[in-house]
């Protein structure tokens, strides 16, 4: 087992435990203290398939933006507190069993397609995932959405603003 | 590394997301699961933009097929901190008015 195998495991088991934790903490700080090891965890991923931009971005954006965000609005509200009342039982394990029943559908999925077989992932190599390229393709034949997206975070500022002042 | 490893881990993530959703009811941890989903979605992109470059940098070592599937990511993201933003505040203005964020108490839009 090479080194970027290990590496690859190790990032698996990392994400997914802490995705897992994310559920069952019953502290919300806790749930978001887990959510941001999934998200480095991902960022790992990223680096790993050598698309360094986007495991920068994912750092800045997501560990570093929205986590802050989730963070403040849990203490604003002061939900630091286990203070969640027990859910019907029945009711978790039905999502629970959705949710698995989901997992084994697409997995047996999975194994019988047949474009899949055979086909490997590029680890550590390639340069696509260099800032460079994919900026010369977003500011090419991405401008138009790109633009588009500054007045979708300018509607969402205001929406927000508008949403979150007292009436 | 088969992409079939990653199509595993993504649906794991994902399938945790669908789990989180269905039996918390603290409305921020549903709204952090659904962050998690979003995050499994852009793994894949990510590892099929990889696949694909894998397949097409044999015959053209300047190829730059997959950038596409990069950009989408970045894309994802985009909405995403919008989405955030607006939701967040969303579930604050509920907090305000009702002192909770349980789902179970937001069966009826009114009051």
């Amino acid at each position: 087992m090479s080194a970027i195998q290990i590496m690859f495991w190790v990032l698996t088991v990392i994400a997914l435990g802490s995705a897992l934790m994310v559920l069952l903490s019953k502290n919300p700080v806790h749930s978001v203290l887990w959510l941001i090891a999934v998200f480095f965890a991902i960022s790992g991923h990223y680096i790993l398939l050598n698309a360094q931009f986007l495991a920068i971005v994912n750092l800045i954006v997501y560990a570093g933006a929205i986590m802050v965000l989730f963070l403040f609005v849990i203490m604003l509200m002061n939900l630091n507190k286990e203070s969640e009342p027990p859910k019907n039982v029945w009711m978790k394990l039905a999502g629970v069993i959705a949710a698995g029943w989901f997992l084994s559908v697409l997995s047996f999925l999975i194994n019988q397609a047949p474009e899949l077989h055979n086909r490997t992932v590029q680890l550590k190599d390639g340069n696509i995932g260099l800032i460079e390229n994919l900026g010369k393709v977003l500011f090419t034949s991405y401008l138009l959405p790109f633009e588009i997206s500054s007045v979708l975070f300018l509607s969402a500022m205001v929406g927000a603003v508008v949403i979150g002042k007292k009436d | 590394m088969p992409i079939q490893y990653y199509l595993y881990l993504s649906l794991a993530l994902f399938s945790i997301g669908i789990a989180g959703v269905l039996t918390r009811r603290n409305a921020i941890i549903i709204f952090m699961s659904v962050e998690i989903m979003l995050n499994a979605v852009n793994l894949l992109l990510v590892a099929f933009s990889k696949m694909h470059y894998a397949k097409d940098v044999i015959s053209n070592s300047a190829s730059m097929v997959g950038t596409d599937g990069q950009l989408f990511v970045f894309f994802i993201m985009v909405v995403a901190a919008a989405e955030v933003s607006v939701g967040l505040a969303i579930i604050v203005m509920m907090f305000r008015n009702t002192h909770s964020v349980d789902v179970n108490f937001l069966n009826r839009l009114k009051n």
